[in-house]
């Protein structure tokens, strides 16, 4: 019998930079995308070993657990000024946040306000799924008009609960702020795009260009009450609408940049 | 070195620099901007990181995660915006990583006024930030002090991966004397083990305050409590004044014991036998002292610029073994030496009780004016 040797050539493996541990996340949530996404990235770039990063209160709490980097776990909304008192005594190093919604854009909008406006070399994973995850879906800054939460029974009325935050469109109205876009993890298209612009936030960071985030549109299947799929759908049909994908802020220079 | 006429915030400011602070994060707010603005100028000269923050939540953040790398990092405030950053403290406690931070103590509650006072003690020294921690608290008296507890506060916090704080009136941080600033030191070169830093290829490190496990909580408030002791055991520190024959002591901290060292000498002239304790480790406080004083002596009298806070930890250590009285004025009054004879000659006349509470004998007394 002749035995051939077949070719082989691995096309998908576990990044360095991710660990193999089951994460804690519910099935058809994306966070475990966007974790890989960043794992990837730092990869790629060389960066695992050069990089620190700060957990936020949220579903991504334990985030810390699944990166082989370096972490601080922060208070409530506090993380982009914790990650300003590392970066401003450790510049080499990679800093980046990771934060939902509800910590980014309600409790911690005057941290991350500061942080962009002060062009703070940091950059930002922005989680938006419209809803606190891990409390148990209450209405968000988020929450988008009409949407049923366990805090917004009959859906959100903006005449009393006010309006969705479009984050991305806010910060990048902030000189501090060099890159700034919105991503979506929906799909497989999407999340080849989020991959780009996490890559380009990092390299913005790097060359030192100015404060970085990347909004990534983000599933909660269990709190929205949908199957993984109907929150794909979900995400395309309603949220995409109010939140646009998009680059919001482009400085010239990072315009230039090559990734 | 020689002697300088120097302000008490910039004092500070210039002594946390010369003992190697690697960062400050602050905001400012009144009657502590000074050692904020100083900073503003040495730090960058120096090219040390020096941040305004966006806000007291801010800025004890910025200090949370720079201590995280293990730098020798500092924030100062005023009451208001130390209540802001008790959320950070907590936080701070709960991941045990060393930092410093100066409370410039105004008139409150609420916004209050800018005038001294003393009314943060039990903020300060009792907790503030919610679960169980402890922090050293130094209390100064005159500038030249402020600026030598300055160089231990970051030594005790590296020592024992804790938060210090010095508490100064606001007199203190507004006040000009002439005081000695030791010399420029060198920033440390040592990186403690835990922390982060980039793992470089070696072992992640993880810094949190979060344990979901209760019992893996216990051990930890375990090792804060354990530790919490030996800081008790070693690092109590207190100046006594006449205490060697006296009859009647007065306890005061800060700017209340140094009017009341006044007071004490004015009585002395007159031939009474009182003597001044003046805590300077409001937390570790100094329970033998006074235990051993109890023993000796026939009443206490306690001096503060708040309505008797410190007076509960005092008599906590007498246990109604002797009298002991209170006088205290609050919301940013300072009061004046004459003031404090007067208790003094008061407590002396007697007669004197262990029935009741000195805080409500205080209160009764103080209805003519305030009342």
């Amino acid at each position: 019998m002749v035995m051939t040797e077949i070719p082989t050539k691995v096309i998908y493996e576990r990044p360095e930079a991710f660990d193999p541990r089951v994460t804690h996340y519910c099935p058809g949530c994306t966070h475990g995308v966007a974790h890989r996404l960043v794992a990837e990235v730092l990869g790629e770039m060389g960066e695992i070993g050069n990089t620190i990063g700060v957990a936020s209160v949220g579903c991504s709490v334990f985030s810390y657990n699944y990166f082989n980097i370096d972490f601080v776990e922060a208070a409530h909304g506090r993380a982009p000024a914790m990650a300003t008192g590392i970066k401003r005594v450790l510049p080499e190093r990679m800093v980046f946040t990771y934060q939902g919604d509800g910590d980014l854009a309600s409790i911690g909008m005057g941290e991350i306000v500061g942080a962009a406006s002060r062009g703070e070399l940091l950059t930002v994973i922005f989680i938006n799924n419209a809803t606190y995850g891990m409390t148990g879906g209450q209405m968000a800054p988020t929450t988008l008009p009409g949407q049923v939460t366990s805090s917004s029974p009959t859906g959100r009325d903006v005449s009393r609960q006010g309006h969705p935050i479009q984050t991305a469109e806010l910060l990048s109205t902030l000189a501090g702020s060099a890159y700034v876009v919105r991503r979506s993890l929906h799909n497989a298209r999407e999340v080849r795009r989020a991959k780009k612009a996490i890559r380009t936030a990092f390299e913005v960071q790097k060359h030192g260009l100015g404060f970085s985030l990347v909004e990534l549109l983000s599933t909660c299947p269990t709190n929205w009450g949908m199957s993984p799929v109907e929150a794909r759908d979900w995400v395309e049909e309603r949220m995409l609408t109010y939140y646009p994908l998009g680059d919001y802020k482009v400085s010239p220079s990072v315009a230039e940049l090559k990734v | 070195m020689a002697k300088e006429l120097i302000k008490g915030n910039t004092a500070v400011a210039e002594a946390a620099l010369r003992a190697g602070l690697e960062a400050y994060f602050g905001y400012p707010i009144t009657p502590q901007t000074e050692l904020l603005e100083h900073l503003s100028g040495r730090m960058p000269e120096l090219g040390r990181p020096f941040v305004q923050a966006e806000s007291e939540l801010g800025a004890i953040n910025m200090v949370y995660g720079a201590a995280c790398t293990g730098k020798r990092v500092m924030t100062s405030s005023s009451s208001p915006g130390v209540s802001l950053m008790m959320e950070g403290l907590s936080y701070i406690a709960g991941t045990e990583v060393p930092a410093v931070f100066v409370d410039v103590v105004r008139g409150g509650p609420g916004l209050g006024n800018i005038a001294p006072a003393q009314g943060d003690y039990n903020q300060i020294v009792h907790g503030g930030g919610h679960g169980d921690y402890h922090v050293i608290v130094l209390a100064p008296a005159s500038v030249q002090e402020a600026v030598d507890l300055t160089g231990l506060a970051f030594d005790l916090a590296e020592e024992y991966r804790a938060i210090v704080c010095i508490m100064l009136d606001g007199s203190l941080g507004q006040m000009m004397e002439p005081a000695e600033i030791p010399p420029m030191q060198p920033l440390k070169t040592e990186i403690p083990d835990w922390a982060v830093r980039g793992t470089n290829g070696g072992e992640k490190r993880v810094l949190t305050s979060i344990n979901l496990d209760p019992p893996a909580q216990e051990k930890m408030n375990y090792r804060l409590m354990t530790r919490w002791q030996t800081i008790e055991a070693n690092e109590v520190r207190y100046k006594g004044y006449y205490l060697d024959d006296a009859d009647f002591v007065v306890v005061g901290f800060g700017t209340a014991g140094r009017i009341s060292l006044s007071a004490v000498r004015a009585a002395r002239e007159k031939g009474i036998k009182v003597g001044l304790l003046r805590p300077i480790t409001l937390a570790p406080f100094p329970k033998e002292i006074l235990d051993e004083l109890t023993g000796k002596v026939e009443g206490f009298l306690v001096v503060e610029m708040n309505a008797g806070q410190m007076l509960e930890d005092v008599r906590l250590e007498v246990r109604g073994r002797v009298p002991v009285e209170f006088f205290g004025r609050m919301g940013g009054v300072v009061p004046f030496p004459d003031e404090v004879l007067a208790e003094i000659e008061r407590l002396v006349e007697g007669p004197l009780t262990t029935d009741g509470h000195p805080r409500d004998r205080w209160l009764a007394r103080m209805a003519d004016t305030l009342g």
